[in-house]
């Protein structure tokens, strides 16, 4: 008996060693992080393993005069829950129009075709014309101008994810939802949301996350007023004599967001990322 | 009551006719179809389609600033001409493509091989696949400065560890030999991940009942592997590794932190040369033919892919 359980055992093993090996490697990186942030330029430098913790980087990121990094805080919350709205809404109505209300297929193909075409072209390449055309219409710089190309950033993804959700939707309860007299706009609140509720949730957050992490497009459209946390990391990067410490701070506190999501909603991220893969 | 039951009938009627037998969809309904993809056509109008335009108009001509005000000369295709003559670009294509074939190749050998073992166990795939998940999420340029530290030649922990073995420690961002190579192994840091994942839906679905029947017949492990599971998941993998081919060519973020291109050409990827000529040089006419060129490659690329894959679906 104990000899027929033991070569499962030890292959159990063996398969817990490797994937714990690679959870360290995925993990080692960010404890390394972490740890510099809380070390003292001096300790960083000399590679002290023991060193006594100082939350002077984190003091000086949130609180120095000459750190901007509350206010890239507040503008990445802005433009990242401001999009992601926008997204949800515009990607669901789409969704339904194109899944329920019989287009013909080619727009149907269309949308959809074009939205896989523009979700894999690097952003830097409609960048340049989204700088001219802001700067024409007074947009450059401003909430407006990024929150709406976070929007059209994050929309094909939306409108993929949206499109999957609504298309599962049985269509026997849009047909009594009408015969009962709804019109559109009640089916949508009272059929359709509520059904579509884990997608809205997977596509949210995943909307939030892209557009919190979007480091290209925010960097050519905004100015210092409007510039959010990824741009401040970029920022630090760039000066003469990098300040690695606060840039570990400033970068271990721009991560909580997702860390959190990470952990209250893994269901939805690992939905979210699967729909459309897999189908 | 009874008017809304009226009402009922009405709306009832087969197909959403109206009640003279037109065959015109009831027009509140062609209403609201169009308005509920009003907006996102809207959007792709506005953002992305007008853009283009805007772009391939930018790149026949030579726009020159002066007192705030800008003159445009037309030039023809000169811009696309300059192109071809262009040897940052054209580095920048070839490092570009090393760049997503290595790194994608690894990404989609070492995630299957997680994905494999992650689905063979029984407690603590939700651990692994949190942890797995982790760098999918964070932020690119995060990325870059983590990997900043970890590089750097006087303290990073990389030479930290091959001083602790014996071996000369390595500039390995800023020496040419090794520069491309690293900001590879960022990436496939970055995002095995992703492959991981996508992988590991699909094993999952896969039908345990051929397992089953295997088993019976006395198939060892590696048997099932090499003559069940990849067969079966082959769709699965040349689908994840063509999107993330093409999503690497994305790569920005983490150069502009890392290495800005450099040293030399060592590490300058199509989306850095588009920024650097667009916005560092302040070239928007040569900036905009570059756009233009990369977007329709990149478009031509998925149109041919998801060409082939249709035909060989419906075939199959």
């Amino acid at each position: 008996m104990s000899a027929a359980y033991s070569a499962p055992l030890r292959s159990t093993l063996f398969r817990h060693g490797l994937l714990v090996i690679a959870a360290a490697l995925v993990l080692f990186p960010f404890l390394w992080i972490v740890a510099a942030a809380f070390k003292t330029q001096i300790s960083l430098l000399t590679g002290q393993l023991l060193f006594q913790p100082t939350l002077a980087n984190f003091v000086n990121v949130l609180f120095s005069s000459t750190s901007d990094y509350v206010r890239n805080f507040s503008n990445s919350l802005v433009i990242a829950s401001a999009s992601t709205v926008l997204v949800l809404v515009v990607a669901t109505l789409a969704a339904y129009s194109l899944q329920c209300m019989q287009w013909p297929s080619w727009v149907l193909h269309s949308m959809l075709g074009w939205s896989v075409i523009f979700h894999m072209v690097p952003p830097i390449t409609l960048a340049g014309a989204w700088y001219s055309m802001f700067r024409t219409i007074g947009l450059d710089n401003t909430y407006t101008g990024l929150i709406l190309a976070h929007t059209t950033l994050n929309l094909p993804m939306a409108l993929w994810m949206m499109g999957v959700f609504v298309r599962d939707v049985p269509k026997e309860l849009i047909e009594a939802a009408k015969i009962d007299g709804a019109g559109t706009p009640r089916i949508l609140r009272h059929v359709i949301v509520p059904l579509v509720r884990p997608g809205l949730a997977a596509a949210g957050i995943l909307s939030f996350i892209f557009s919190w992490n979007e480091f290209a497009v925010v960097l050519t459209l905004s100015q210092r007023q409007t510039a959010t946390v990824p741009v401040a990391i970029g920022k630090y990067a760039q000066e003469n004599t990098i300040a690695y410490t606060e840039m570990a701070a400033a970068s271990v506190l721009s991560m909580m967001p997702a860390v959190l999501l990470l952990l209250i909603a893994q269901r939805f991220i690992v939905r979210g990322l699967t729909t459309g893969a897999v189908k | 009551m009874y008017l809304s039951s009226t009402e009922n009938a009405r709306s009832a009627s087969p197909e959403g006719l109206v009640e003279n037998g037109s065959l015109q969809p009831l027009n509140r309904d062609r209403f609201w179809r169009n308005l509920t993809l009003a907006p996102a056509i809207l959007l792709f109008l506005a953002l992305t389609i007008l853009p283009m335009v805007n772009l391939a108009v930018l790149s026949l001509h030579d726009i020159d600033w002066a007192q705030g005000l800008s003159s445009w000369t037309y030039v023809g295709l000169k811009h696309y001409a300059s192109l071809a003559a262009d040897s940052l670009f054209k580095a920048s294509i070839l490092n570009t493509l090393v760049f997503s074939t290595v790194a994608v190749s690894v990404q989609m050998v070492l995630g299957f091989a997680l994905a494999l073992l992650t689905s063979s166990i029984v407690h603590g795939r939700l651990f692994y696949r949190t942890v797995f998940l982790l760098p999918i999420l964070v932020p690119g340029i995060i990325i870059g400065a983590i990997w900043k530290l970890m590089f750097s030649f006087d303290f990073g922990v990389l030479n930290q560890m091959a001083g602790a073995i014996g071996i000369m420690p390595r500039d390995w961002l800023g020496d040419a030999t090794y520069s491309l190579a690293s900001i590879i192994v960022v990436d496939i840091w970055h995002w095995t991940p992703f492959c991981f994942l996508l992988l590991l839906a699909s094993l999952e679905t896969l039908p345990q009942d051929v397992y089953e029947a295997s088993d019976i017949d006395g198939a060892t492990r590696w048997q099932s592997l090499w003559y069940i599971t990849i067969p079966l998941m082959l769709p699965a993998i040349a689908v994840t590794f063509v999107f993330r081919l093409i999503l690497a060519f994305k790569v920005f973020d983490e150069v502009y932190l890392l290495t800005g291109g450099g040293p030399g050409t060592s590490t300058e990827v199509v989306s850095f040369t588009i920024f650097r000529r667009f916005f560092t040089e302040d070239r928007p006419g040569y900036g905009s033919a570059m756009s233009i060129t990369t977007f329709a490659f990149i478009a031509l690329m998925i149109i041919v892919v998801s060409a082939v894959t249709r035909r060989k679906g419906s075939t199959s």
